[in-house]
């Protein structure tokens, strides 16, 4: 088990954003977490990476404690986010954005920079070729030197997850990447994040997609008003009445 | 017509200030003005301006060669501004670290450059000490006094971090002020000894001159490598956004105890040179208004870029020396000149690339 | 002597209760700092002795004392909202939709205008209120109050009260309360936000004429300067009761005045300016929404 939630509450003055929540995620596995606009999705990521510090209940990640610790170090132990709303670092160009991911898997500090030591400069050089190729993994090496600010949006959900990827994390969360993207875009994506799986990472996604959805996901949970109404295969989750009753009701499964 | 109301409107205002005939020549000023505004926007979009080539390698070079002559050619007076101008430029650079790299908005920068001056003042004055001893315990100093004042800044964000480091500002300045026993109060410390340096007193003009130039040089070399550098690099991230840094392994609160404490190093030595300068120092120059004319000179070149506070410093200290009719009217141009820069050009002359 | 102080204190905290209404109302609406109104408080203290003289110079003063003050008061409000009105259009307005630092520069940018437009047009040194009152002074127990004192509280507490009636009320106030929960919900529903922010501006600017010329009336002297230090305390206030929050303001400011005159009574008056700063330091460390404010769920 690389992860494992147990009981996670995160109350917003009186609001259960999510409630009890529990689930274990097998390594190297897809799984998606579905449910209706509101139903807790991106709180659980922001409990579950440190942005928030939930109220209750407990993290376990690869079996150590891992519960409101701050992002920061959630990011060193191996897990690592991409956001809803794009946060790239605007007035940076591609190629920093990514650079900025190497942070953890580098050390040089404020004096070996302005000596500008030898190990200096080859750690400088080695977080540019290891960025470059997470820019190429993630297809947009030709923005390489753009601002971030000034690449189209697809491209800024990319730099994203190459900036979340060079963080070198075990888990990787993705909160929908495919929104607003075309389907030749999205097509794309998915590809990209089978072979983010192929790589031996572990990939938690938040998609509204259900052709997405049911296409790249090993596991499902669904959330509804905080609450996990079920978790299991995506052929079991096209099954479950409850599922159908609470959230795909209205839409057409699969 | 709604502009000429509106002119009209401005001159009513201020006439209980500036009496009827000030008020219809502030019309018939704003009025001109206008016009010549209009004018020469019109004439400059007309003469479409070839493109200079810029090289910055060149426009370094041409730039330190042309300060390194400099005094050979410039009387006294100028030298005199010169060099203050180059203290400004090591303020802002720290400055510069804090807000426009890190994006803090820290108002109260005059207290580290304070408390930089009253520490080499009275190290040198009251033990004695030559200006590189006192120096090296200057530095650790307000180095230490910018980081034990980080905290505030990893709970608060934007403008309540500003008025809160203002705050800061102002307190430090009332104990200068006030605390009698040690730094004389408002009557201010004077007798400041000059450098020495290999057993050469640094006391002519042109020679502080080159002091100070050479303290500025490192500092611009210093701080543009840092810049590029992990740590600066964490700084921008976190000034972009701070959850995202957070979230990509920064410990953004690290970062910004070491923001600060840099900072504040570099306005510790502008301090200290500007104790030695002066060879007197009073809480006077420690305001609050000081703190906003450095936020103002890095604001002018652009926020964050290195070239641009060099640039920022030397005009908003040089230009109203140039102009000396224009001396009484400085801080109402200045006002003035950030309400336009903050409307028209936020992003500061040197634009990032 | 504590009583004594209680008096004092609560002057000065009515003064600082009608400047932090103008912050808090402007906060409440645009989410800015307006670091100007403590130069727009200054000078409705000017306008105030401006007027005064106009009035004794043309003889009204002679005539009735107390048409030549009422008029002083309306003329110096009228002035006074006029320039806040105009600031806001001329350096707030263009930055509505910029980032967040840019209106609170270009408000240092007014702030300093400000000051130095009134340095240069009325000179560097104090300015004196004339000596036009007759001083009476009420005695009770141990404690003296001048009647200025009394009219001081009084006035602050009426137009405290006023504004509040105003703001509950009246159908703009009810906009403005729409218009500081929701600007997008509230142009919706068909208010002018536009005309919202400059009534916000008029009335802000309004209450701080006010209280300029009662400090000047108060103290005698007024100076270029005493805006920012005034403007610094008056915010202090607004966040000591809860920014955004309009009874927040008035008790800060009351809350403020007390602590300003306790502490410069039984500690140290050399250092009576820097307790408004540890005050404001200290809270908003504490709770940096204020002691009325509302509290924030989680982290970041
Ligand atoms: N920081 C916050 N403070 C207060 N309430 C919040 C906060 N963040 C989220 N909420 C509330 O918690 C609930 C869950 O929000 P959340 O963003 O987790 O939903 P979601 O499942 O991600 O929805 P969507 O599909 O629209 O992204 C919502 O009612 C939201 O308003
Ligand atoms: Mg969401």
């Amino acid at each position: 088990m690389i992860l494992e939630v147990r009981d996670l509450t995160k109350i917003f003055g009186g609001l259960k954003a999510i409630e009890e929540v529990s689930f274990k995620v097998k390594q190297g596995i897809i799984l998606s977490v579905i449910g209706p606009n509101g139903a807790g999705k991106t709180t659980l990521f922001n409990c579950l990476t440190g942005v928030l510090s939930s109220t209750r209940g407990r993290v376990l990640f690869e079996g150590a404690d891992a519960t409101n610790k701050r992002a920061h170090e959630i990011t060193a132990k191996g897990v690592a986010r991409t956001f809803q709303n794009i946060r790239v670092f605007g007035s940076m160009t591609v190629l920093e954005n990514v650079m900025i991911g190497q942070h953890l898997r580098s050390k040089e500090g404020l004096f070996t920079a302005i000596l500008g030591t030898d190990t200096f400069r080859k750690e400088e050089d080695e977080i540019r070729s290891k960025a470059l190729e997470y820019l190429e993994f993630a297809g947009i090496q030709d923005y390489a030197d753009t601002l971030a600010e000034n690449l189209p949006y697809g491209d800024q959900k990319r730099l994203e997850i190459a900036r979340a990827l060079a963080t070198e994390p075990k888990l990787l969360l993705l909160d929908e990447p495919a929104a607003g993207m075309n389907p030749q875009e999205t097509w794309e994506l998915m590809e990209l994040i089978k072979r983010i799986r192929e790589w031996g990472k572990t990939v938690i996604i938040i998609e509204h997609d259900m052709k997405v959805v049911m296409g790249i996901s090993d596991r499902i949970i669904v959330l509804d008003h905080g609450v996990k109404i079920a978790e299991g295969t995506p052929d079991e989750i096209r099954n479950n009445p409850y599922v159908i009753e609470a959230y795909l009701g209205k839409e057409e499964v699969g | 017509m709604k502009k000429i109301l509106f002119m009209l409107w401005l001159s009513l205002l201020s006439m209980p200030f500036m009496g009827i005939k000030g008020g219809a020549y502030l019309f018939l000023g704003i009025c001109a003005s206008y016009g010549l505004y209009i004018f020469l926007a019109n004439t400059f979009d007309r003469i479409k301006l070839p493109a200079v080539p810029f090289n910055a390698k060149i426009a370094t070079t041409a730039a330190i060669i042309s300060a390194l002559i400099l005094p050979f050619l410039m009387k006294d007076y100028y030298t005199d501004i010169a060099i203050l101008a180059g203290i400004y430029i090591i303020l802002a650079l720290g400055v510069n670290i804090v807000i426009g790299f890190s994006g803090l908005l820290h108002l109260g920068f005059a207290a580290f450059y304070g408390i930089g001056a009253y520490s080499n003042a009275l190290l040198t004055t009251s033990l004695g000490l030559d200006f590189w001893s006192a120096l090296v315990l200057t530095l650790p100093l307000t180095s230490l006094a910018g980081f034990l004042l980080a905290f505030p800044s990893l709970r608060l964000r934007g403008d309540y971090l500003a008025i809160v480091t203002l705050g800061f500002g102002e307190i430090i300045r009332l104990v200068l002020n006030n605390w009698d026993s040690v730094t004389r109060g408002p009557n201010g410390i004077s007798n400041i000894p000059s450098p020495v340096l290999l057993g050469f007193e640094i006391g002519r003009l042109t020679h502080y001159y080159y002091l100070v130039f050479g303290f500025v040089l490192i500092a611009a070399f210093v701080v543009k490598r840092v810049q590029r550098s992990r740590t600066g690099r964490a700084w921008l991230a976190i000034r972009e956004d701070e959850t995202a840094a957070e979230s990509m392994g920064i410990n953004t609160r690290k970062y910004k105890y070491m923001a600060l404490t840099f900072g504040a190093f570099w306005a510790g030595l502008a301090g200290a040179l500007f104790a030695s300068k002066m060879h007197f120092v009073s809480p006077e120059s420690f305001t609050f208004m000081e703190s906003v004319f450095v936020v103002c000179m890095i604001i002018l070149g652009g926020l964050g870029s290195v070239p641009g506070v060099i640039l920022g410093s030397l005009i908003l200290v040089l230009l109203p020396e140039l102009l000396r009719d224009f001396q009484l009217y400085r801080m109402l141009a200045l006002g003035v000149g950030l309400v336009l820069m903050m409307i028209f050009r936020p992003d500061g002359l040197i634009k990032k690339s | 002597m504590f009583l004594q102080q209680i008096i004092n204190g609560l002057t000065v905290g009515g003064v600082y209760a009608l400047i932090a209404l103008g912050y808090t109302l402007v906060y409440g609406i645009l989410e800015l700092i307006n670091f100007a109104h403590g130069e727009i408080y200054m000078i409705g203290a000017y306008l105030g002795i401006i007027f005064i003289g106009i009035f004794t110079a043309v003889g009204l003063t002679q005539y009735s004392l107390f048409l030549s003050l009422f008029l002083t008061f309306i003329m110096s409000v009228l002035v006074c909202s006029a320039y806040g009105f105009t600031v806001e259009k001329l350096a707030y307005k263009p930055l509505r939709n910029a980032p967040r630092l840019n209106p609170l520069i270009s408000a240092i940018g007014v702030s300093i205008f400000l000051q130095n437009y009134v340095m240069l047009t009325q000179g560097a040194t104090d300015k004196v209120f004339p000596h036009v009152l007759p001083v009476t002074i009420i005695e009770f127990y141990n404690v003296t109050m001048t009647t200025l004192q009394l009219f001081i509280i009084i006035v602050s507490l009426l137009l405290m009260a006023g504004l509040h009636l105003f703001i509950m009320k009246t159908k703009t106030g009810k906009a403005m309360r729409a218009t500081a929960q929701d600007k997008v919900m509230a142009s919706l529903l068909g208010i002018n936000i536009d005309r919202i922010i400059s009534v916000t501006f008029v009335i802000g600017s309004g209450l701080a004429a006010v209280a300029g010329l009662m400090v000047a009336m108060y103290y005698g002297l007024v100076n270029y300067s005493i805006g920012y230090i005034a403007g610094i305390k008056a915010f202090t206030a607004a966040v000591l009761g809860g920014i955004g929050s309009i009874p927040g303001a008035m008790i800060g400011g009351l809350v403020l005045g007390l602590i300003e005159s306790l502490g410069a009574g039984y500690l140290s008056s050399e250092y009576k300016d820097a307790y408004a700063f540890i005050v404001l330091i200290v809270i908003l460390l504490i709770k940096p929404t204020g002691l009325l404010g509302k509290t924030e769920g989680g982290r970041s």
